[in-house]
């Protein structure tokens, strides 16, 4: 089964995707904690992109496409246009680090690492996609 | 999104965190657990109970008190997560460095510990 959204890069748009995430996964036998779990995910990945790719600009958007069942688990993929962030690339700081330093960012990517099972970043041209899956059975 | 009621019960301060806690919303959450930090009580209690979602900006929120707590002193004490609320401080392995508890009454029991 797969479910499309496409939504503005405003932060006020974020809830709405965890509800998007939250409805379309609720459709499919799941427990709330690992429904929870990747809709934090997803809204980490989306938080990232809004804030530091778009900058909050609303006329850009980003689309968030999941596809339940495939490969025994659930797929996400986000698109967008311009510059891309591929997490993989992303050094995480560790959580020690950030105490120490008082920062209040920067675990959010270490969240979606622990949650999801395998992510991968695709650019082809302008068109960045950031493909996460979680191995996960679905009823 | 989020609301936040700072109140004062005999010698502790309860903050009453309701609502979502998400990249647009942690700076309420920040500038409400500064001024808790800030007036220097000794005992801060912070209740979730009706805090339906956090997301790593509120959970930032938290950490980047940790080391001010300690060097103040001060007791603080989280209650009412739900069971998911609380399932992501504990993949971080936050749920060992802040001292959470499942209801007002320990949480109270625990500040109240001489």
């Amino acid at each position: 089964m797969k479910y499309k959204r496409k939504v503005p890069c405003t932060k006020e748009q974020l809830k709405e995707i965890r509800g998007f995430v939250n409805d379309s996964l609720g459709q499919h036998g799941l427990s709330d904690v690992d429904i929870s779990a990747m809709v934090l995910a997803i809204d980490e990945v989306c938080a990232n992109l809004i804030i530091h790719s778009h900058h909050c600009n609303p006329k850009e958007h980003i689309e968030i496409i999941i596809n339940v069942g495939i490969r025994e688990g659930v797929e996400f993929r986000i698109v967008d246009e311009g510059v891309g962030f591929d997490i993989n690339q992303y050094e995480e700081p560790t959580i020690d680090d950030l105490i120490k330093s008082k920062r209040k960012g920067g675990i959010g990517l270490i969240l979606v690492k622990k949650i999801m099972d395998d992510i991968d970043f695709i650019k082809i041209q302008n068109k960045n996609t950031c493909r996460l899956f979680k191995k996960i059975n679905i009823s | 999104m989020i609301d936040i009621k700072t109140i004062k019960e005999d010698d502790i301060l309860i903050l009453n965190v309701v609502g979502d806690v998400d990249a647009s919303s942690s700076i309420e959450l920040d500038t409400a657990l500064k001024a808790a930090i800030e007036s220097k009580e000794g005992k801060i209690l912070v209740d979730c109970a009706n805090l339906n979602y956090i997301s790593s900006a509120g959970l930032g929120v938290f950490m980047s008190y940790i080391q001010d707590i300690k060097a103040n002193n001060i007791k603080l004490v989280i209650c009412g997560l739900s069971e998911k609320v609380y399932n992501v401080f504990e993949i971080l392995g936050l749920h060992q460095l802040l001292t959470i508890k499942s209801t007002t009454v320990d949480a109270k029991a625990y500040l109240n510990e001489v």
